[in-house]
């Protein structure tokens, strides 16, 4: 272990950081897996398929993300827009 | 008798005594009053307790109900729970315009009738502004004003309506009614103004940022979720506000993944979470309105825990950007902790207080068999993890080293996080302490092995989605655009506008007297100036000396004139 990563906090260390990854990923993958035994009662058929709680929620954000970018390039302006708009005349 | 005092009055008079008192007293009362508060809360039966006759009108200023006592209960709580994590910090003013503001929450839910509403109504209206001003700043006034335009606007709407309302009805009784008519429709409109429905969503994320870290932690609780159990009593089961209710959830996690300021990012998920309340409502089935009622209850604390978080990283760095913090964990533990409870909380994550409240909203929806409102539902979910869970404390505690390494919030401020975090965990893991109040008897297992494994899947992919996609929230020093752009720019482009039309016709005009009054200048000028030349010689006839015997001639001339017209 360097200098550099001795000063650094454990929890920002690039192995510990690999290792929650590691721990991330495993837990998911055990979210889905238990699925095989704690049954989903969906309430309207769909939402009980297999991991269907999964691929809903990451395609939800991952929709989310890029509306909201798209909608970034038109809404976004510098912070002192306002400033700017009703102080220069 | 004892139970005759109204709730309200107890948080107003200890609002005045903060500003007379000092030291251990005043703290006495700051954190005595809500105390006392909740006490005579509970003391009101159901039922009409109090009445008297105004201008004819039967006016009922105290009616208490299980979902009166519920909400007042939140209010008084949160009155004590921001005292706590104010009272050392705050200015004397704000705390006791916050105090106010609080009398006016609590004094809204036990309102019986129409005339006592509003005025508890516009009595919030009057000092959420002041806590508003009390941030101090330029912008904080500014922030303030269009605030309080925006608040007296719909206690005007709010108004009219109740007038409408009163004169087709004939009575002032706060009770159910269907937008039906233009009465009705006015006080829907005013009351939504107030739960920052679209399209004036913008009053909110415009001015609570603005407060000071501890003015805003007030600001959260009250405004917002007095509307919504103001819409509870007077619309339940209102069709519209379904679809209100699932824009303000789409709205609030649009905004809130483009904003950089962390506390306006929890302000947008006011927003956000308001629309679940209000959808509840919309619903309007028993679960719906207990759902509604007990997400407004966790809501209070956990937003509030989450704005207490990010005001005490404010009050120890002076910096409120994504862009400026990140990295505070090392040295604000406690306040990171508190910080990612809240997180968790408003995300619904399992043994949080937003699991065990918002699943009954997803529930009554399902129960209705509203399909798509339920998958909006559940993408909202998985959205506010996203926005809020996440990215809040992502960005201010983590992401990367901001080199800041500021101390732990102070001891007052702790402890209250700790109450609000020991909150949101109890409600989350014992649920039936708050079923057990809700309007409506519960039959509601909020634990299933099924649902808590759903729920656990949607909000952990949403995670993995987060920090998938981080390259595309990279936080930028901007500000998104609202529908306030189109009354802070165009309607001031349009005000000038104006003022440029004045001014041109002025000056048009100006030019054409100034010209007239020339001439006649002129004309004038060539009988009485009196302008000297070199050799003293008087221009004007009527400005030259005359002699005194040409002096009398005209005067008998005159007088001569004068008797002929008279006698003719």
């Amino acid at each position: 272990m360097s200098d550099q990563q001795k000063e650094e906090h454990w929890l920002v260390r690039p192995d510990t950081i690999r290792l929650l990854w590691k721990v991330f990923i495993a837990i998911l993958a055990l979210t889905v897996l238990a699925q095989l035994v704690i049954g989903v009662k969906g309430y309207f058929g769909v939402d009980g398929w297999f991991g269907f709680g999964a691929a809903f929620g990451f395609l939800s954000c991952l929709i989310m993300v890029v509306v909201a970018k798209g909608l970034g390039f038109v809404l976004k302006r510098d912070e002192d827009y306002y400033r700017e708009q009703t102080c220069d005349d | 008798m004892i139970e005759l005092i109204p709730p309200a009055y107890i948080l107003i008079a200890a609002a005045i005594l903060i500003g007379l008192t000092r030291g251990y007293l005043r703290t006495a009362i700051v954190l005595g009053a809500p105390l006392l508060t909740l006490v005579a809360i509970w003391l009101i039966p159901d039922g009409v307790v109090t009445t008297f006759s105004f201008l004819g009108y039967q006016i009922e200023p105290l009616e208490g109900s299980p979902l009166r006592r519920l909400f007042a209960t939140i209010f008084a709580l949160m009155a004590f729970g921001g005292g706590l994590y104010a009272f050392r910090q705050a200015h004397w003013y704000e705390l006791a315009a916050a105090y106010a503001y609080a009398a006016g929450a609590v004094g809204v839910s036990f309102a019986g009738d129409l005339i006592t509403f509003f005025v508890y109504w516009e009595f919030m209206a009057l000092f959420s502004t002041i806590v508003v001003w009390c941030g101090g700043t330029s912008s904080a006034r500014a922030a303030g004003i269009r605030y309080a335009i925006m608040h007296l606007l719909g206690g005007i709407i709010l108004k009219v309506g109740i007038l409408g309302v009163v004169i087709s009805t004939g009575s002032v009784d706060v009770r159910p009614m269907l937008a039906t008519d233009f009465s009705t429709w006015m006080i829907l409109i005013g009351l939504l103004i107030n739960a920052a429905a679209p399209p004036v969503s913008a009053w909110l994320s415009d001015a609570y940022p603005e407060a000071s870290p501890t003015g805003s932690v007030f600001l959260s609780a009250f405004t917002t979720k007095t509307a919504v159990l103001a819409l509870i009593m007077l619309f339940p089961g209102e069709p519209i506000l379904i679809g209100v209710g699932l824009y303000m959830v789409v709205y609030g996690i649009i905004y809130a993944l483009l904003e950089n300021d962390a506390r306006r990012i929890l302000a947008y998920s006011i927003i956000n979470q308001v629309g679940f309340m209000v959808c509840a409502v919309g619903i309007g089935t028993q679960m719906a309105l207990n759902g509604a009622a007990a997400h407004a209850f966790a809501h209070i604390i956990y937003k509030a825990l989450l704005f207490m978080s990010a005001g005490a990283v404010i009050y120890r760095t002076g910096k409120g950007k994504c862009t400026e913090l990140g990295g505070l964990f090392r040295t604000m533990p406690l306040t990171a902790a508190c910080g990612i409870i809240g997180a968790l909380a408003i995300s619904g994550f399992p043994l949080t207080s937003g699991f065990t409240t918002k699943t009954m909203i997803s529930q009554a929806a399902a129960d209705q068999s509203l399909v798509t409102v339920y998958f909006l539902l559940a993408a909202a979910s998985a959205g506010v993890f996203l926005h809020a869970g996440i990215k809040f404390p992502w960005f201010v505690f983590f992401q990367r080293d901001s080199g800041l390494r500021p101390k732990d919030a102070p001891w007052n401020m702790s402890a209250a996080m700790v109450l609000f975090s020991l909150l949101c965990l109890l409600i989350g893991i014992f649920p039936q302490l708050l079923y057990n109040f809700l309007p409506y008897p519960v039959e509601y297992q909020a634990y299933k092995a099924g649902k808590v494994l759903f729920y656990l899947q949607l909000l952990l992919f949403s995670g993995l989605a987060f920090f998938l996609l981080l390259p595309l929230m990279r936080r930028t020093l901007t500000i998104s655009l609202d529908t306030d752009w189109l009354w802070r720019v165009v309607l001031n482009r349009v005000a000038d506008a104006g003022y440029e039309a004045l001014a041109t016709t002025g000056s048009i005009m100006e030019t054409g007297v100034s010209k007239a009054l020339a001439g006649f200048h002129e004309i004038t000028g060539r009988y009485f100036r009196p302008k000297q030349k070199e050799d003293r010689e008087q221009q004007g006839i009527f400005a030259q000396t005359w002699s005194i015997g040409a002096t009398a001639l005209w005067i008998a001339v005159l007088l001569t004139g004068y008797m002929l017209v008279y006698f003719i």
